[in-house]
């Protein structure tokens, strides 16, 4: 039912949203509407404010300015149960059900008020047998949630959320663990409920999924509003810049590198497509020393996903993969670790740093895992090795002995680095390496790479930042939807082909 | 001079402030006697009976260290005692001499066996620690129990009486066995790379995976050794009364060793561990319960008394807790 | 059918099965065992353990532990036979006395676990040394009951067939499971506890009400136990301090045949009550056997206790991978 987009209501009005955490400013003056029956993509990369926003309007986050308005009036929800209660539900791409309850408790559980001393069973259940039936699903209420497919279990989400009388509905990236049919499933349900007449917020970074169903696009980035328009308005080209796109003001004062020399060296890894469910889909990809592979795309193109399976922490279930010229076989990460391979991960906190040992024993911890049980280096050495190297990457620490996480960000993020170039490995893989770090961190550690690279070293880098892509690498890979679409070398690239490949998957 | 490291400040304070007590209100704690040759006096006495605890102590610091639990040393004390009682009364019976060397080498034996069994359970099968040496402990005395027919077993060895009895040096075998076994471990910890891994392990699983420590064999060797210490202790309390109970040694003991570590200041979340600290707490809890039982308190007080301190000690851990006073602190003021 | 069989009833129909044959096996060998006695006898012989059980249940469903049941047990037989005997109460204000500091006790290491986020296992392990503590402060000694009313109590029966007969703990057994049952599947209570042990994380944002249900949780153990520890000096006619020792590992061993996964989220009272019934039987078994002696029941216990965790490690890895697959 097509309704006139001039009779649309509006159901929801953000306006000059601000809201600051310290040190930063998350959201600066975001404007946001949302109409009853439309469905309005929410888009930016990590670190743009979405998920803020969010939070905001959700009331998991106070405001620090701004107003809400639902229907017109102004609102200012404390909890989430405030806003649920006020009809702004959110479903988001972790399910939050309780697996092990059957699909009738997931869906009413907790929503009503339960006056009775005992459960209404046959009202839950003739309850939930409705609101799925209301997304056009039919299956045994009473079976346990976790029975079902990711999919199913993410649409009984949405039941739940849509239960009681909702007015907003906010998809945090509910397709981003399903395939493509499962995707099909939800969208036909999103449609639906777009008919009754609710509002959709949703988000995701699957460029045909929000051109697949979405009526408006906001694009926030570095917590400022970029642009909203009509999808018809702003193609997949225009998206891409609005999120990633180039601007002066995020400068770092370093010469873009001139690609290597035109003859081809023996490379270190190979793979030939290399493949894993879910996750990676047949990639091809070679580096030899003194070269850089820039691995470019937006979250969830599988740029993550290729690292852990070159460096072994996940299991490839197809394709070939060779080190050296040697097949590898039974990857894991210590044989990585000895054939001469080191893995930055993107995230510090949870893969990365071991926050109450030193910053002496977190630099060396490769190095020592290296040499065994038995090895252990002298506490002197330890000593002189971490100095050198806490000078070398310019560590602003005055105590090596100083537990790494009272360091600041940028300063744990050299020192990961520096924990993989104690053992000099031929081919170092770095996931987001400047990543929530301060802008004279990122200079640093961009032109350590170059050095590194000059040394004849191989790097493979998945980067969000396309400008930092495209100033250190000799060449790039451009990932989207789990695959290498090109690799071409740096010098034919620009920024905008780079984002014209992204968006449109062709030149 | 070192600064005292932080985790060992406030154990101290707290052992300072129960011996300052007992100088005021307790009349010759503080003497000590030269008998038969070895001192004798409270103090030599708390050591003494620290013993046990503490070596149980320094290997559940390892395991906890890595984030898990041993519910089970109690129980493998038992059959350790059981194992070297038996050996002996056996030898006894058929009027041979047991080597006390290999006896007591069989029951470590025996323990160790013990320990890599939770090992395996918690690393390879990947249960829970808590649940995989919950079966242990339950039926770990019901094996010792098997072994030694229901009965207490009693021998009369001298010499492996000694163990527990004896002294070197003037000062009992147990304070020199759990000094020896501290520095052993000591040792193992610091001159090798395994305390570092451990560390790394507790602290960020992930991480250490990632960065090539094969996390599964080095909480497996946390398990071992936590078992082989339980088999010390077993061997020294059954040295002790010269017969092994298989329904009573160690009972609640495993309670004890945790106890000691957390007051030594390590987390129980894992991660950064303190030997020192858990001997020192250990030592702590038996001041504290000598002192209990010379100022005529029912040894009862003592159990309530270690109620309380486990509550407070994981009080004083927990993050919630600091929050809240820090909420009422506010609202009060 | 195919509900009756699903993967989440494997468990508990593993139990049932355990139950069924180890009952024929020991009635073969034992024709005793089919007499209408030994099925009373072991209802009322297991009585305290089987409402302790019931209360961890609920504990380990929830995702937690109890390690203080076994000394609240005793604290409760000391303290009823104290006021009793000693205090010269009547029996009755005795055992609610007693009620009210089980839950008393539980509450407060709920606070402990739901409010400041301690482990279970040492708040609880606070708990069992405080129960033991403080019943042994009462005192050391065994203490018998002469009062009337308990006696009447003790005596109460309602003969079955066969010169078996229904006592007072079997009641209040049968009572409790039933009542336990119906709070597990059809209260809100009940319901939440489950979504807890699922994932506590889950459920605060189902909106359930996670630190009030963790408190009742522990409150409710703790009055279980407090019931437990009545039934026992009803049936012993006294009250002693170190009963009950080492009597939580039989309860955990209980839910745990019974079904209930360790983690939390699975199971069933139900379970529990055959898990009980199964260490009965097989204290029973042993006990008629007369050669095997009484450890062979924690061995056995200990090997039950494996198998069940080993299969439910095994359930667990299959429902992961199926999932993986289907994802």
């Amino acid at each position: 039912m097509a309704v006139d987009s001039t009779a649309q209501t509006e159901l929801l009005t953000l306006r000059r949203i601000e809201k600051r955490f310290p040190g930063m400013i998350a959201l600066d003056g975001v404007n946001f509407t949302l109409k009853a029956g439309e469905i309005h993509a929410l888009m930016g990369e990590n670190g743009a404010g979405k998920s803020t926003l969010i939070k905001v309007l959700t009331g998991v986050l106070p405001l620090d300015g701004g107003e809400i308005l639902l229907d017109g009036q102004a609102i200012c929800p404390a909890s989430t149960f405030a806003a649920a209660h006020l009809g702004i539900r959110t479903v988001y791409q972790e399910i939050n059900l309780a697996t092990n309850l059957s699909v009738a408790e997931n869906v009413c559980l907790g929503q009503f008020d339960a006056r009775r001393v005992g459960l209404d069973w046959k009202g839950m259940i003739r309850l939930g047998e409705e609101s799925v039936a209301k997304l056009g699903l039919e299956l045994d209420v009473r079976r346990p949630l976790s029975d079902f497919s990711v999919a199913i279990q993410q649409m009984i989400a949405i039941a739940r959320a849509i239960a009681v009388t909702p007015k907003v509905l906010i998809l945090d990236e509910p397709t981003s663990s399903l395939d493509s049919a499962e995707v099909d499933q939800v969208f036909r349900v999103m449609r639906k409920l777009k008919d009754l007449g609710l509002g959709i917020v949703f988000v995701s970074h699957f460029l045909d999924q929000i051109y697949a169903v979405s009526d408006r696009i906001t694009v926030l980035r570095n917590g400022k509003l970029v642009a909203t328009s009509p999808i018809s308005e702003m193609g997949p080209q225009d998206l891409v810049r609005h999120m990633i796109g180039h601007s002066p003001s995020e400068e770092t004062p370093i010469e873009r590198e001139p690609t290597a020399s035109s003859v081809k060296p023996e490379p270190i890894i190979r793979a030939k497509s290399l493949s894993r469910r879910m996750s990676v889909d047949s990639v091809d990809l070679s580096v030899g020393p003194g070269e850089v592979l820039g691995l470019a795309g937006l979250l969830g193109s599988g740029r993550t996903e290729t690292l852990r399976l070159l460096f072994g922490v996940d299991a490839k279930d197809g394709g070939d993969l060779e080190f050296n010229g040697k097949p590898l076989t039974r990857w894991n990460c210590r044989k990585a670790i000895r054939a001469g391979m080191g893995f930055c991960t993107e995230d510090r906190k949870v893969s990365g740093i071991i926050p109450e040992l030193s910053v002496r024993e977190n630099i060396l911890l490769v190095l020592q895992a290296r040499r065994g049980i038995l090895g252990p280096l002298p506490k002197r050495q330890q000593q002189e090795l971490a100095l050198q190297l806490v000078k070398k990457l310019r560590i602003a620490t005055t105590d090596v002995e100083k537990p790494i996480q009272f360091l600041s960000g940028g300063n744990q993020q050299k020192c990961l680095l520096a924990r993989w170039l104690v053992i000099e490995p031929k081919l170092l893989l770095l996931d987001e390496p400047t990543r929530g770090i301060d802008v004279g961190a990122k200079a640093e550690i961009l032109q350590l790479i170059v050095e590194l690279r000059k040394q004849g070293m191989a790097l493979i880098i998945a980067d969000s930042e396309l400008s930092e892509l495209l100033r250190v690498c000799t060449s790039t890979a451009v990932m989207r939807d789990r695959k290498i679409l090109q690799t071409l070398p740096t010098s034919e690239l620009t920024e905008e082909r780079v984002m014209a490949l992204m968006a449109e998957g062709n030149v | 001079m070192k600064r005292i490291p932080p985790n060992l400040v406030a154990p101290l304070c707290i052992l300072a402030a129960i011996l300052l007590f007992d100088l005021f209100f307790s009349p010759g704690f503080f003497h000590l006697a030269f008998i038969n040759g070895r001192l004798q006096g409270s103090l030599v006495d708390i050591l003494n009976r620290a013993a046990p605890v503490q070596i149980l102590s320094v290997g559940m610091t390892l395991v906890i260290a890595t984030g898990g639990v041993d519910l089970s040393v109690g129980a493998v004390m038992s059959i350790s005692g059981t194992v070297a009682a038996l050996l002996l009364s056996r030898a006894e019976a058929s009027n041979a001499k047991a080597s006390v060397p290999q006896v007591i080498g069989l029951a470590m034996g025996a323990a160790l066996v013990c320990g890599i069994w939770n090992g395996i359970l918690v690393t390879f099968v990947d249960l829970q620690p808590i649940v995989a040496t919950l079966l242990l402990m339950v039926a770990g005395r019901g094996l010792a129990q098997l072994l030694s027919d229901g009965q207490i077993i009693t021998f009369s060895s001298p010499d492996y009486g000694n163990v527990a009895r004896g002294a070197t040096f003037i000062v009992p075998n147990p304070v020199w066995i759990a000094i020896g076994f501290g520095l052993v471990v000591a040792a193992l910890m610091r001159r090798t790379s395994l305390g570092l891994f451990l560390e790394a392990a507790g602290g960020n699983a992930v991480a250490s995976r990632l960065s090539g420590i094969d996390v599964r064999w080095i909480k497996f060797a946390a398990y071992a050794l936590c078992g082989l210490g339980a088999g010390i202790a077993g061997i020294i309390v059954s040295a002790d009364i010269k017969a092994a109970d298989a329904n009573n040694a160690g009972l609640y003991l495993e309670l004890d060793a945790i106890l000691a570590v957390a007051i030594g200041g390590t987390s129980l979340r894992g991660g950064r561990f303190s030997l020192i600290g858990s001997a020192i707490g250990a030592i702590l809890m038996q001041a504290l319960t000598t002192t209990i039982l010379s100022r005529g308190v029912p040894p009862a007080a003592t159990l309530v008394l270690k109620a309380a301190v486990v509550v407070g000690v994981c009080l004083f851990q927990s993050a919630r807790f600091t929050e809240w006073q820090a909420s009422r602190r506010s609202q009060t003021s | 059918m195919k509900r009756f069989l699903s993967k989440e009833n494997l468990p508990v129909m593993a139990t049932v099965l355990v139950c069924v044959l180890l009952y024929l096996g020991a009635g073969l060998k034992f024709p005793g065992f089919f007499s209408t006695r030994v099925p009373m006898n072991l209802l009322s012989d297991n009585a305290f353990l089987g409402v302790v059980a019931v209360g961890l249940t609920f504990v380990i469903l929830s995702g937690g532990i109890d390690l203080s049941v076994g000394s609240l047990v005793g604290l409760s037989g000391i303290l009823i036979a104290h006021l009793t005997t000693h205090a010269g109460w009547h029996p009755a204000l005795a055992i609610g006395a007693t009620l009210l500091v089980g839950i008393t006790v539980g509450w407060v290491q709920g606070v402990l676990i739901a409010k400041f986020e301690i482990a279970p296992f040492l708040a609880t392990l606070g708990g069992l040394f405080f129960c033991r503590g403080v019943a042994l402060w009462i005192s050391q000694e065994s203490i018998t009951i002469e009062h009337p009313f308990f006696k009447q109590l003790a005596l109460f029966t309602i003969p079955v067939s066969g010169g078996a007969s229904v006592t007072v703990g079997t009641l209040a057994f049968l009572v409790v499971v039933t009542i336990a049952i119906w709070m597990g599947r059809h209260t809100l209570f009940g319901r939440t506890v489950y979504a807890i042990g699922g994932n506590k994380a889950s459920a605060k944002l189902m909106g359930l009400e996670v630190d009030k249900t963790l408190l009742s949780v522990y409150a409710l153990s703790g009055f279980c136990s407090a019931l437990g520890g009545v039934l026992y000096s009803i049936y012993t006619s006294s009250g002693n301090a170190v009963a009950g020792t080492g009597m939580e590992l039989d309860a955990i061993a209980a839910v745990v045949i019974g079904g209930t996964l360790l983690s939390g989220g699975y199971g069933s009272v139900f379970g529990s009550f055959v898990g009980v019934l199964i260490l009965g039987i097989i204290q029973t078994g042993i006990s008629y056997q007369g050669t095997l002696s009484s450890w062979w029941t924690r061995i056995a216990i200990g090997i039950l206790l494996l198998v069940f965790m080993l299969l439910q490690r095994g359930l667990v890895r299959l429902s992961g991978a199926s999932k993986n697959s289907s994802g």
